[in-house]
């Protein structure tokens, strides 16, 4: 899977899970997800490396939509819309 | 004989009600939190409401606590923590010479992974000058560690002044309150802190548990590595009983800590009073700002040690100052950092009170300690006139 880079999304909601342990980006994004409206945008902040795998594919197995990432210099940026 | 245990701040005694409350996690409730079944359900649930009440004592939401396996755990945890969070920011971090070993051993490894670490002097009565932590702040500066009281000389200092500087200079502020929290009234809003530390073993809860407050939205770089537990932040297997057991600890500090805190200062005054009476024996700390249960004193020509074996043949627990730097045989440094000369320092008493003293331990107490006095300076190296007696006489301060 080819990682999308985006910049200056407007999140509806933002988590931050840097230095939290694996899985927590996938448990976080479960829940905050159960939260959001359709159509809205979770931001999710994590430094797991894991990640950059872990939910692209989670978008996909759920029919959620990947919108991309942003990296910082600690951490990355992850954007997701809410599809179902 | 009479057993007068004086050393609370060591440790203090599990409350029945608390080893009632662990009980069923010692036994049939034995299910990992993170399992899914109705066993690892009961033990999820039991830790959260642990949560609750350990939040409750300290006036936070229950998700700012993380619980760790001790004090000392918790000390690490923030220090490193957020010392390593916050390195592209800084790498300056403030603390106290009044600090516990695990805040300064923590501080000598941030020094070892290059950080620059300020360690700040008190005055003669234990307190950090609000003042000497606003100067000693640099454009570096990402934490600030200063304990709410400590356990050798019972001074409280200054936290919510503390805190509110380090705010303005958007300093993160962690407090080491092992000796306060369940005995004194400890509120992380009005202290205005952004990390805690506590043990449960201070309060009558259980070793082996104690716990973080970490302000909510800061990021801390974990201690130990692995699971999910604490909300990914610290890992390994709960230890459910003692965490249960922390909890009803918490609960019944906060409940009963107007009583406790009249019991044993009522002792505390009487001690204090006795103890001034016999000649060159001084009161270190603040004699005003100072933990309810806590008396500490040096006693001059004198060295620690004798007195505690002395008065522990009597029954009378007491210590010479930390129980870890009883073990070391030497002088307290943080006596030594309050002025205190080091012949002095060396005859450190220090006697912490509990739920368990009567008026009778006191009694009976000022009764023993002054003959064992009077027995420890006539064979003293230390006391005037015994270079009379053949021997070398070392005056205190050498």
């Amino acid at each position: 899977m080819t990682l999308k880079f985006v910049e200056n999304i407007k999140p509806d909601v933002t988590t931050d899970i840097v230095y939290m342990m694996c899985p927590m980006h996938l448990l976080k994004l479960e829940e905050k997800m159960k939260e959001l409206e359709r159509g809205q945008i979770l931001e999710i902040l994590t430094d797991y490396d894991g990640a950059l795998e872990d939910i692209p594919g989670w978008c996909e197995k759920t029919g959620n939509e990947f919108l991309g990432i942003e990296e910082t210099e600690d951490y990355y940026k992850f954007y997701i819309r809410k599809k179902r | 004989m009479r057993q007068c245990y004086f050393d609370h701040v060591a440790t203090n005694p599990l409350h029945p009600d608390v080893l009632a409350e662990m009980m069923p996690y010692l036994k049939e409730e034995f299910g990992n939190p993170l399992s899914i079944y109705p066993l690892g359900m009961n033990a999820r649930n039991a830790i959260e409401k642990a949560r609750g009440q350990v939040a409750s004592l300290i006036n936070c939401k229950p998700s700012e606590i993380i619980f760790t396996s001790s004090g000392a755990e918790a000390n690490n945890f923030a220090l490193r923590g957020i010392a390593l969070a916050r390195q592209n920011e800084g790498k300056h971090v403030i603390v106290s010479r009044m600090e516990h070993h695990s805040i300064l051993n923590s501080a000598r490894f941030l020094e070892k992974m290059g950080f620059t670490v300020t360690y700040l002097n008190p005055d003669k009565n234990g307190i950090i000058d609000p003042d000497t932590v606003r100067k000693a702040i640099t454009r570096e500066t990402t934490l600030i560690s200063i304990i709410h009281a400590s356990s050798e000389v019972g001074t409280i200092e200054p936290i919510k002044e503390i805190a509110k500087i380090a705010r303005e200079h958007r300093v993160i502020m962690h407090t080491d309150a092992v000796a306060t929290t369940g005995n004194i009234p400890v509120d992380v809003k009005d202290l205005g802190v952004d990390l805690l530390s506590m043990t449960a073993h201070q309060f009558y809860g259980p070793k082996g548990a104690g716990a973080l407050f970490v302000r909510e939205g800061l990021r801390i770089v974990p201690l130990i590595y692995g699971g999910i537990q604490e909300g990914g932040r610290r890992a390994g297997t709960e230890n459910v009983p003692a965490i249960v057991g922390m909890g009803k600890a918490a609960e019944m500090a906060r409940d009963e800590m107007d009583k406790r805190i009249a019991h044993v200062r009522r002792l505390r005054d009487k001690l204090i009073e006795g103890i001034l009476k016999v000649d060159n024996v001084y009161l270190t700390g603040d004699p005003v700002k100072r933990l309810p249960g806590h008396a500490s004193f040096t006693v001059e020509y004198i060295e620690g040690e004798s007195m505690l074996l002395m008065l522990s043949a009597k029954g009378v627990y007491v210590a010479s100052g930390s129980a870890c730097s009883s073990k070391a045989l030497k002088a307290s440094p943080v006596l030594l950092s309050m002025g205190i000369p080091a012949g002095l320092a060396q005859g450190s008493i220090v006697f912490t009170l509990g739920m368990g003293n009567t008026e009778e331990d006191i009694d009976y107490t000022l009764s023993e300690f002054p003959p064992i006095i009077k027995r420890l300076r006539e064979i003293s190296p230390f006391a005037k006139g015994w270079e009379e007696k053949g021997g070398v006489c070392y005056s205190p301060g050498e």
